[in-house]
């Protein structure tokens, strides 16, 4: 108890100075913006912003959020008053560690591929006996707002595969499928503006804004992007789970609203972590 | 545990992944196609080609060895989304254009597809009723700048941007500019104001694919995300000699 107190308040501490240099450099980073308009700043200003990501890795509230779900994770809770203790995330019940660097996977108890968030759903739905639509209902915190149930799970969860190696399983036939939907999907222009995800995510070197634009196409970028989701998103102020990356890329590329856990989410996300594989987890990480 | 990592799966991608057509340089002195087949003989070879392209999407399936129907996954979709706002989910249906493009994405389309592609799309172009193809660049600059519209967070009713700068770099003082497109600096500078610049530059903001089938750029005007007197204003943003970007 005592270790992990200390541990804690390491934590606290760490996150706390990051925020502090967080503000420092942002005024910076604006002020520099500002005077940006005059000569020759884009490289410039694309060094400045690494700097900043730079500065950013420096204390991630991330840990905060996790150190929640954590908590969450061994309350009991629901009709059955029971904690998540016993929950399979496909390394066996209870089994924390390095379960997200396996996942999504195929569970049989379920008969079906899902993704970290949809197993968590499971368990709550099937150890604690929570009502599924409740616990589904509002997934993601507003900007500003504390952490979901949902976002601090994920970021305990995911914590705990930090620094492991991608291994998103394709060894039963339901995985497989669940890839090669995925990859269509990832390929699906549809909607007003004609965008699949390939629109933006399929060539090198390329921005929206100032914003790169990984190339999930390729290895080393699909690891890394895979590696660094979910993450605490600075600007929002919130830990963002990967079904909410797929869910505001969606909303960006003009498609109607993604359900969340949705078969299509889960397929594409099945298709990111078995691109990734071979990477280190890396995540939550810290992005502007 | 076996964790294959399909990396057979997107060899198509390393060839270069769009097929963009003539810069807009060229563009204006581009000849049209002969104007003989009619719209049944387009519609045949559009067909025969995605029959080919079926062919092509199910050897490029082995790779997985999940083989994955089309309908499968209209369906899939249909399931996986919710209406909100303006965003029906109708706009999962895929046109013709939507599907042959999402099969090629970073494949070279076959010239006779391609080229009937882009014919259709020239032929479809509605140009400006009262024939003024100049309006307000300082409204123009406006709705360069603006990205909202469209998504399912808009509110209804939200009329559209065009948000140009997400992708195009167009007046020097704008900084945080993508580079998925061309640079627009000086485009009028460059090219003057001809009538023949006029109407290619309009058609390629009304649907760009008619100068390269299956590029990334949104169809403006087909697709109404701008109205005409806004296309008029970002055609004077990139074309009036007044301009900051010809400036």
């Amino acid at each position: 108890m005592k270790t992990r107190e200390t541990t804690m308040m390491q934590r606290i501490e760490r996150a706390a100075r990051g925020t502090a240099a967080r503000l420092a450099l942002g005024a910076a980073v604006g002020a520099f913006a500002l005077n940006a308009g005059l000569a020759q700043p884009r490289d410039n200003t694309e060094a400045e912003i690494e700097k900043y990501r730079q500065m950013l890795q420096d204390g991630n509230p991330a840990e905060l959020v996790a150190l929640k779900g954590e908590g969450l994770w061994a309350r009991k809770q629901g009709p059955k008053g029971a904690s998540l203790e016993a929950c399979d995330l496909g390394l066996g019940p209870g089994v924390v560690k390095g379960a997200n660097a396996q996942l999504p996977r195929y569970f049989a108890d379920a008969n079906a591929v899902m993704d970290l968030e949809s197993r968590l759903v499971h368990c709550m739905v099937t150890l604690q006996g929570l009502d599924r639509d409740k616990v589904t209902a509002r997934p993601y915190s507003g900007a500003g707002q504390s952490a979901t149930d949902m976002e601090a799970l994920v970021a305990f969860v995911v914590e705990e595969s930090r620094g492991m190696r991608i291994a998103v399983p394709q060894g039963h036939r339901m995985e497989r499928e669940a890839f090669a939907r995925g990859e269509k999907i990832f390929y699906y222009r549809g909607g007003p503006y004609d965008f699949s995800c390939a629109s933006c995510h399929a060539v090198d070197n390329q921005r929206i804004r100032l914003q790169g634009l990984p190339n999930l196409t390729k290895d080393e970028a699909a690891q890394k992007a895979f590696a660094t989701w979910p993450a605490y998103r600075v600007s929002q102020g919130a830990l963002r789970t990967m079904q909410w990356r797929i869910y505001d890329c969606f909303r960006q590329q003009r498609f109607p609203e993604l359900k969340y856990l949705s078969p299509a989410s889960v397929d594409l996300i099945t298709f990111l972590g078995v691109r990734a594989n071979g990477g280190t987890m890396d995540n939550p990480a810290i992005k502007r | 545990m076996r964790v294959p990592t399909h990396n057979k799966a997107l060899t198509h991608n390393e060839v270069p992944p769009y097929n963009d057509g003539p810069t807009h340089n060229e563009a204006p002195t581009r000849k049209h196609p002969p104007p003989a087949q009619g719209a049944r003989a387009l519609r045949w070879r559009i067909a025969a080609s995605l029959a080919v392209a079926a062919g092509l999407a199910l050897g490029g399936a082995a790779l997985s060895d999940a083989v994955v129907s089309r309908d499968a996954i209209a369906q899939l979709m249909k399931q996986s989304f919710g209406e909100r706002g303006e965003a029906r989910l109708d706009r999962l249906d895929q046109s013709d254009l939507q599907r042959i493009c999402s099969d090629y994405t970073g494949r070279e389309l076959p010239r006779e597809l391609r080229e009937g592609l882009e014919k259709a799309a020239l032929d479809a172009v509605k140009y400006p009723s009262d024939g003024r193809y100049l309006g307000d660049f300082k409204a123009g600059e406006r709705i360069a700048q603006s990205g909202v519209g469209m998504q399912f967070s808009d509110a209804p009713g939200t009329v559209a941007g065009g948000n140009c700068y997400a992708c195009h770099q167009i007046s020097k003082e704008e900084l945080a500019y993508g580079n998925i497109g061309p640079s627009l600096y000086q485009y009028g500078k460059l090219r003057g104001n001809s009538e023949p610049i006029l109407r290619y530059t309009w058609a390629r903001i009304y649907n760009a694919h008619a100068f390269g089938a299956c590029n990334s750029m949104p169809r403006f005007g087909a697709a109404g995300i701008l109205t005409e007197q806004q296309m008029r204003d970002v055609m004077a943003l990139l074309l009036d000699p007044q301009s900051p970007v010809n400036r």
